[in-house]
């Protein structure tokens, strides 16, 4: 796997693609920083950007780059290893090469306004730990989804479909289950509906650390009050876990019996 | 050393195997032809473990296939459409499959006769199709496999390359390996089979030499005989 993973990151890690992102970042950093001049208001930007920025790009390179490298994908699969190998060292050369985007993008910026001596330190942490997790979840997500279609345009469109679902539709949803249903206790119904979208825990895991209770909204707050703020930082790492667990199992038990 | 049992394959309602066996027991180069869609390839990618066999089994060295995934270490693999990793060297991939098998590969030689050293460098996206395929080519025969599949060789290939490839073809044959190859030219075919297998809608219509092929179908030349086969 380490081989596998080796390759697939140092060609990822050299495409145009990886630059532009990476200096995305950079820029959105710098001129955050610049406008704000205060490293607490700049996490708190760029969490609004991160929560839904990685995701899409984790979704579109994950669906991508299994389209692409599926001809290069049954040449391995014709060498003596197995097929989770192929699958999962690809998975960790997408993963890894963007969280390392992300990581260094905003990470130069921030240590450059003097990150290091400012208090900021763990919640900006906090922020690409986030944003790592989401990456991993939704290029696991995106893999998963193209080993189901064979059609590239079908694959891309339910793709981005899952991306704004999580990102956009739920909470659409969420809040007008609540309109509806205004009448009847919420509380638990509310609770479990935000572990159940990877993009709401992330937010909610910032803000918690944050302790902004202004922007932590309904389910924020309801967490807060559940678990109180430490137990419920472990709750919700736990969970974004379980989130990133669960798609590399799935895409372990589909690429073994998929047929190329 | 090659059995195939009673192979069945169908994609939704769309039969492409329908039952096959035949047995390999000795080296030599087998053809296997068909128009398009017959289930040559689906054929080839279950016998390297891409496509699962919804009945039936391949049988190599007398080991089911479908159990293992270290008997892949015996064959050699040239896939249809030669695409690599964009951004990664011709030599930086010639490392990576020796690598990943985890075996003495000769790519020198290889290189030298089909001139890639000027290549080793670039990038493989920036590649012709042709120098890519010179690059499949490589990868397929560096290492010393007692079997070689290849799936439609000459694709994208110049005259002189292809005269190089039909020479190492002729090379590894007489080192006694089973070279198994599916192509729809059939001059190709006609110069370098010992036998041909012939499928025809999930069925195994002919298995024999080709001097059997064209006496059966009463005709002189390969291309004759196999149109005798299609439309009797």
């Amino acid at each position: 796997m380490i081989k596998i993973f080796k390759y697939s990151f140092s060609d990822l890690m050299r495409s145009r693609w990886s630059f532009i992102y990476l200096a995305f970042y950079l820029v959105l950093g710098f001129v955050l920083l610049f406008l704000n001049n205060n490293l607490s208001k700049g996490i708190i930007t760029l969490m609004n950007v991160i929560v839904v920025l990685t995701p899409m790009i984790g979704t579109i390179f994950g669906v991508m780059y299994f389209y692409n490298s599926r001809e290069f994908t049954e040449l391995l699969m014709a060498q003596p290893v197995k097929r989770s190998v192929i699958f999962m060292g690809q998975y960790l050369g997408v993963s890894i090469s963007l969280s390392l985007s992300l990581v260094i993008g905003l990470g130069v910026p921030f240590l450059s306004y003097g990150l290091f001596r400012s208090s900021e330190i763990v919640n900006f942490v906090l922020l690409i730990i986030s944003g790592s997790f989401l990456t991993f979840i939704f290029v696991g997500l995106a893999i998963c989804i193209a080993l189901y279609n064979s059609n590239k345009i079908k694959g891309f469109g339910y793709a981005i479909l899952m991306w704004l679902f999580f990102a956009v539709i739920y909470d659409g949803l969420l809040l007008l289950s609540m309109m509806v249903f205004a009448d009847y206790p919420l509380d638990n119904f509310a609770l479990v509906a935000s572990f159940l979208n990877p993009i709401d825990l992330s937010r909610i895991l910032i803000l918690l650390k944050l302790d902004i209770s202004a922007l932590l909204g309904y389910t924020g707050a309801l967490f807060q009050r559940f678990f109180g703020t430490s137990t419920g930082l472990v709750v919700s790492i736990g969970l974004m876990v379980l989130w990133t667990v669960a798609p590399c199992g799935l895409l372990i038990r589909k690429s073994s019996i998929n047929d190329f | 050393m090659i059995q195939v049992k009673e192979l069945s394959k169908s994609f939704a309602k769309l039969t492409v195997l329908d039952g096959i066996s035949f047995d390999i027991e000795q080296g030599g180069i087998f053809a296997i032809l068909g128009p398009n869609g017959s289930g040559k390839t689906t054929f080839l990618k279950i016998l390297l473990g891409m496509v699962l066999p919804d009945s039936g089994t391949i049988l190599y060295q007398n080991e089911d296939i479908s159990r293992s995934h270290t008997y892949r270490k015996h064959i050699g693999y040239l896939p249809q459409i030669a695409r690599f990793p964009d951004n990664l060297s011709v030599q930086e991939i010639i490392e990576m499959i020796g690598d990943i098998r985890g075996e003495k590969a000769d790519s020198e030689s290889l290189i030298e006769l089909f001139g890639l050293e000027k290549f080793l460098d670039k990038k493989l996206g920036n590649l012709s199709g042709g120098t890519r395929q010179k690059v499949n080519i490589v990868l397929t025969f560096m290492f010393d496999t007692p079997v070689i599949v290849l799936d439609e060789p000459t694709a994208g290939l110049d005259p002189v390359s292809l005269i190089k490839l039909k020479d190492l073809i002729s090379r590894e044959k007489a080192r006694g390996k089973i070279i198994l190859i599916t192509s729809h030219i059939m001059s190709l075919v006609e110069e370098l089979a010992d036998e041909v297998v012939f499928l025809l809608e999930g069925n195994i219509c002919f298995k024999g030499t080709i001097g059997e092929l064209k006496t059966k179908t009463k005709t002189t030349d390969l291309e004759h005989a196999i149109a005798a086969i299609l439309e009797p």
